[in-house]
């Protein structure tokens, strides 16, 4: 998930849009995939470069409050799977910025926008990582809620978008079991760690319901992405659904979920549970969380530091590609 | 009930089970007369595996451009996939009831044996890449005599880190060439990391008593004899790169394998073992 209050251009009636406009819409409504050399309307393309770009930043920021417990993790077959994991949060970033090459934005150009801040990140990425326990809940909270919004969205009418989404969620799905797993010998540990279990459960689950982005039942964005299959579910179905899942999971735990008011609603058959705190997270969007500054100030030192690496690396490329061209000529 | 279960651990532990007992016999492991220079060998090995893969791992997220944060997590990885079969070997040998994670978790820096080359600190790119490729040189020899063991299970795990390790030599020989011979300030960054790390090479080469007697056992070769393939290849690789040999003694700083280390030992320790030593006998 990782895509938050994606902005996409007005919705049309069938009737209003153009013949091809229709054409496009009726092969999105067949379940037909659209494929980058093919015509697609341009608030579509551009709505879906916002989209995986943010979410391709959010892989890439998302690195850093794991990265944070590498070199700290307690045992070394630990170390091993969070290396593993972040990781493939790079490799998604990889597939995710190549899918959205294909809608003709670099990779380069998309940096840019992050590092100026004209591009978001998803919101829970500005969130401290304090304990080990915040590993396991990182796993379990934050990759269980981006798989809700991550596996509908295999079935996106973007065939880059989607086919990379099938290979991220078979990535998260181990991702989010192996969080679960620290966090049940967390619970299932010594008094100091189930209390820091218990704490990474109540700082994080708010921010996580925060993930799926503020209610969007009448948001005209959102109707117009769900029609083009960019978007799949409402934010509230998606946290509605998190919400059910995750509950049991922190029951079996034996942990409590941070919210009073939660309870299981028979005659809905779903849980009502507290709303998170809205105005706290338009403050993270805005730039005011825990760790905006250091996570966006980390990523620019990595690219700025990186200017004379990557250079170099053109640099002998050029060299080569000329050494290549002379010998050629020299050979006719 | 959760969707949820408990995936990996007892499963893990079966699969630990298995290959425990599927292992090869190996004679040296019951051998008493061995045991203390077998032991401290396979720490080396083990320690310089496990510290050179806590640096690299300190990248993470903080790589120059993505396919490069790919590939610095995945050396570490290795190398702590390395690890964890060296450190488990040596406690095996070592046979007093300690893990590889207490190894790694519960020595103290006199007890570490890594070369002092490994616990250098990453610098920039141009120290990170050289200090590897210098090591992957060493690494790369060291591990192909070791698929020629007299002990089996050493030369089982040399063969299976010797796949990774040839693409890490790989990469660090390709990127190396690529920014020594890129523009005029990577040039100057390499040269200038090759010269500020150089003294800690010799280190590899410079033999014990403790690299005699696994000499002497057969376990593992003499380290003279990988001294001129080492310099061979990082004779052409440099020459490549147009950068040069720099003139100073490559064997000026030693002690890492007797266990005197740089002062970044003991603060890279303090971070890695922080969990362990806080929370002494819990389970993770």
């Amino acid at each position: 998930m990782y895509a938050q209050m994606v902005k996409s251009e007005g919705m049309k009636s069938l009737e209003e849009m153009s013949p091809e406009e229709r054409a496009f819409q009726e092969r999105v409504d067949r379940g037909e995939k659209i494929e980058p050399k093919e015509w697609m309307p341009e608030g579509y393309r551009k709505t879906l470069i916002r989209q995986i770009g943010q979410h391709a930043h959010s892989e890439i920021v998302g690195q850093l409050p794991e990265g944070n417990w590498i070199t700290r993790a307690p045992t070394l077959e630990r170390k091993a799977i969070l290396l593993a994991k972040v990781q493939d949060e790079a490799g998604h970033g990889l597939y995710l910025y190549s899918a959205a090459e294909t809608l003709g934005v670099s990779r380069d150009e998309l940096f840019e926008k992050l590092h100026s801040g004209a591009m978001k990140y998803s919101s829970i990425f500005n969130y401290p990582t304090l304990t080990w326990a915040d590993m396991g809940a990182v796993g379990w909270l934050v990759d269980g809620a981006a798989i809700m919004n991550q596996v509908p969205l295999q079935r996106t009418s973007y065939g880059p978008y989607s086919r990379a989404m099938i290979r991220i969620c078979k990535e998260e799905s181990f991702h989010q079991r192996q969080g679960y797993a620290i966090m049940m010998k967390m619970a299932q540990g010594t008094p100091e760690q189930k209390e820091m279990a218990q704490d990474a459960l109540n700082r994080f689950w708010y921010p996580s319901l925060m993930m799926f982005g503020p209610s969007d039942k009448d948001s005209v964005h959102s109707a117009q992405s769900m029609a083009w299959k960019i978007k799949m579910n409402t934010n509230d179905e998606l946290r509605q659904k998190f919400v059910d899942e995750t509950v049991p999971q922190a029951e079996y735990l034996g942990l409590t979920v941070p919210d009073e008011t939660l309870k299981w609603n028979e005659e809905r058959g779903h849980y009502d549970f507290a709303e998170p705190d809205w105005a706290e997270f338009f403050e993270v969007i805005k730039g005011n969380g825990p760790c905006n500054e250091e996570r966006l100030g980390a990523r620019r030192e990595a690219w700025d530091k990186g200017a004379w690496f990557r250079d170099g690396l053109t640099a002998y490329a050029e060299k080569a590609a000329a050494r290549r061209a002379a010998s050629n000529v020299a050979a006719e | 009930m959760p969707s949820l279960p408990d995936a990996a651990t007892p499963d893990v532990a079966r699969l630990a089970e298995r290959a425990a007992a599927a292992q090869s016999h190996d004679p040296h492991i019951a051998d008493v007369a061995l045991k203390p220079a077998f032991f401290d060998w396979l720490c080396r090995m083990g320690d310089n595996s496990l510290i050179l893969g806590h640096r690299i791992s300190e990248w993470c997220g903080h790589g120059p451009v993505l396919e490069e944060d790919i590939a610095l997590a995945n050396t570490a990885l290795d190398l702590i996939g390395h690890t964890q079969m060296w450190l488990g070997l040596a406690a095996e040998v070592e046979g007093s009831g300690r893990s590889a994670d207490d190894l790694a978790f519960l020595r103290d820096a006199m007890k570490f044996r890594n070369l002092k080359l490994v616990e250098l600190p990453n610098g920039d790119m141009a120290v990170t890449l050289m200090r590897e490729f210098l090591f992957d040189a060493f690494h790369y020899e060291l591990l192909t005599a070791l698929t020629k063991s007299s002990s089996p299970r050493v030369a089982e795990i040399a063969a299976k880190a010797l796949k990774e390790v040839s693409y890490h030599l790989e990469r660090s020989s390709d990127l190396v060439v690529r920014l020594g011979d890129g523009t005029e300030e990577s040039h100057a960054r390499m040269q200038a990391a090759l010269n500020k790390v150089w003294g800690y090479t010799g280190e590899m080469f410079a033999a014990d008593a403790v690299d005699d007697a696994v000499a002497e056992a057969g376990i593992a070769p003499a380290l003279a004899d990988l001294l001129p393939l080492w310099q061979r290849t990082v004779a052409e690789v440099l020459d490549e790169a147009t950068l040069s040999q720099p003139e100073q003694r490559f064997d000026a700083q030693t002690g890492g394998k007797q266990g005197r280390h740089t002062e970044h030992l003991g603060y890279i320790l303090a971070e890695m073992q922080f969990l362990q030593r806080a929370y002494p006998g819990a389970s993770w």
